[in-house]
């Protein structure tokens, strides 16, 4: 399902400070089926972002189309509840949502919500479960007495029991061991490529970006700055500094042994492995 | 929920916002007596500038003010219609059954209204324009005298000065999780009262998870600083009575001088 913004302005109001244009005239185009990275400095507005995805901020001007629903100003409640339905967005440290007391009758809630029957949502559950890879056994047990990086992905399959065809990230990653951030990582990766499901990812880790994502978006003071494949990204360095973004490590010292040696390794390596087969290639000439 | 303004602090250089807390505090309580003495038109004329000056002096907008009220607003409608409906005396302008409408059931309608708003804004004022943990400094010394009885004053402080601060953190976190169960396809505030209820229990218990988690974090945190509720503290922040001080506690005694008056004349 394609994402289509056009001129989408939005505000954000948290208490009773009033932050004006943390979106500023945004247009986007997000490919069906496509993994993109949103990237940028804190406070850039990529939370807003997806908020405005999902239907929870309604843009100010402008308006976002999601397959065919368009979410503007004064969008009624059954389009929202339908593009909540076709968007799956998980929050920042998302398993601060679980609530219920089996693991069952939490990833139940957004089915249920949708208008599933018991008997469905019980059966989707069973299903999503071992899609974050947890076994049923988890089903019948309280949320409350799991691991960290348990609970991240109960409360992912919370969102993906509602079956969107898009799922939004904010930092899905945050908080959990290397071994969970990377599990996590390769799911959604999966997903992509065996469902076809658009996935768009906020983070603040460049390797992650690098390894995972095929597109990036790079959002400061609430405007797009760059849209493009990742590779093309991490290519001029001088542009990522002015954005306030790192570079993948292996692209950091891709460039230093460079500036060091002389030698221009072939291509922009994204990951080690790209290093080491490039660096191998150049052993050889 | 972003709405509610209680215990929201409104940063600001205005006058007010650099006043003592205990003078600010003393305001507040002294403020809600004054209001009383309020007994004739002109009084209550005086009342309101003197409401308006000090929230035009606060630098805060009025809008905000108003929101203030708002979530009040029921409460003091109806006590307002109770006065308006079943005190008689005076002109009456209609008797029906029970109730009547007459010009001294309408007088003392606008009097308790002024009231109740006038000590809205004057308490809404010291409260945007004071940080919560000035406020409960200011309480703790006015406290003070009240532990010659054994009152634990520094731990009651304490305990008021870490619930302030905690919540907009709360707001904030029952904004966050709101939004986390609206994007599962919640609906809030629809449907039959039992249903409406029914749906703040996904809010609800991740929020009292969250809190009680919080709480023991806090205290481990304060155990490992070092904090002993029996000890004799210091404080970090100081509180200096200057001159604009006085002249604040000067001016509201000009007020309920000027109140007094006025009843006197009239």
């Amino acid at each position: 399902m394609e994402i289509k913004l056009s001129g989408v302005t939005a505000d954000y109001q948290i208490g009773p400070i009033r932050s004006p244009l943390v979106l500023d005239h945004i247009n986007l185009t997000v490919a069906s089926g496509s993994f993109t990275a949103v990237v940028g400095p804190t406070g850039a507005g990529k939370s807003s972002l997806m908020k405005v995805l999902n239907g929870l901020i309604l843009p100010e001007e402008g308006q976002a189309v999601i397959g065919q629903l368009v979410v503007r100003k004064g969008a009624d409640k059954k389009t929202l509840k339908a593009v909540r339905k076709r968007v799956g967005l998980v929050f920042q440290f998302p398993e601060s949502q679980i609530f219920a007391e089996t693991v069952e009758k939490d990833i139940c809630f957004g089915p249920l919500n949708f208008g599933a029957t018991a008997e469905e949502a019980c059966t989707i559950a069973a299903d999503v479960i071992g899609q974050v890879g947890l076994d049923r056994t988890f089903l019948s047990k309280s949320p409350f007495s799991l691991s960290g990086g348990q609970k991240r992905r109960v409360a992912i399959a919370g969102i993906l029991a509602c079956r969107p065809d898009i799922l939004l990230l904010d930092e899905p990653c945050a908080g959990l061991d290397p071994d969970g951030q990377s599990e996590i990582l390769n799911l959604l990766t999966r997903w992509n490529r065996d469902y076809g499901m658009t996935i768009v990812l906020v983070t603040h880790d460049m390797d992650r970006v690098a390894r995972y994502a095929q597109q990036a978006v790079v959002l400061v003071k609430g405007k797009i700055v760059f849209h493009d494949s990742v590779r093309r990204l991490f290519t001029d360095p001088a542009r990522l500094k002015d954005w306030d973004l790192d570079l993948p490590e292996a692209r950091r010292f891709q460039l230093k042994l460079e500036k060091h040696s002389g030698v221009a390794l072939p291509g922009v390596c994204l990951t080690e492995e790209e290093l080491a087969e490039a660096l191998i290639k150049v052993g050889r000439v | 929920m972003n709405k509610l303004i209680l215990g929201r602090y409104f940063p600001g250089n205005s006058l007010i916002h650099h006043l003592d807390p205990r003078a600010k505090l003393v305001a507040a309580i002294a403020f809600i007596l004054i209001a009383f003495l309020a007994g004739n038109v002109p009084g209550l004329v005086l009342l309101w500038l003197f409401t308006f000056l000090a929230m035009a002096l606060s630098g805060v907008g009025f809008r905000i003010y108003l929101r203030g009220v708002r979530p009040l607003i029921w409460l003091i409608l109806f006590t307002v219609l109770l006065q308006i409906l079943f005190i008689s005396g005076g002109r009456t302008y209609v008797e029906w059954g029970p109730f009547t409408v007459s010009s001294f059931g309408i007088e003392t309608a606008v009097f308790i209204f002024s009231r109740f708003v006038t000590i809205i804004f004057f308490t809404t004022v010291v409260t945007l324009t004071t940080r919560p943990v000035d406020l409960t400094d200011g309480l703790t010394f006015l406290m003070r005298p009240l532990r010659l009885f054994h009152v634990p004053v520094d731990e009651l402080s304490m305990m008021v000065s870490i619930a302030l601060r905690f919540i907009p953190n709360l707001l904030d976190e029952t904004q966050k999780i709101m939004d986390a169960q609206r994007a599962r396809g919640a609906v809030f505030g629809e449907g039959s009262l039992f249903h409406q209820m029914k749906v703040l229990v996904p809010i609800f218990l991740p929020l009292f998870a969250s809190s009680l988690n919080r709480g023991e974090e806090l205290a481990n945190v304060m155990d490992v600083r070092g904090y002993r509720a029996e000890a004799r503290r210091s404080s970090f922040r100081q509180l200096h009575w200057r001159g604009r001080d006085t002249i604040s506690m000067l001016a509201l005694l000009a007020l309920a001088a000027g109140l007094a008056a006025l009843n006197l004349l009239a």
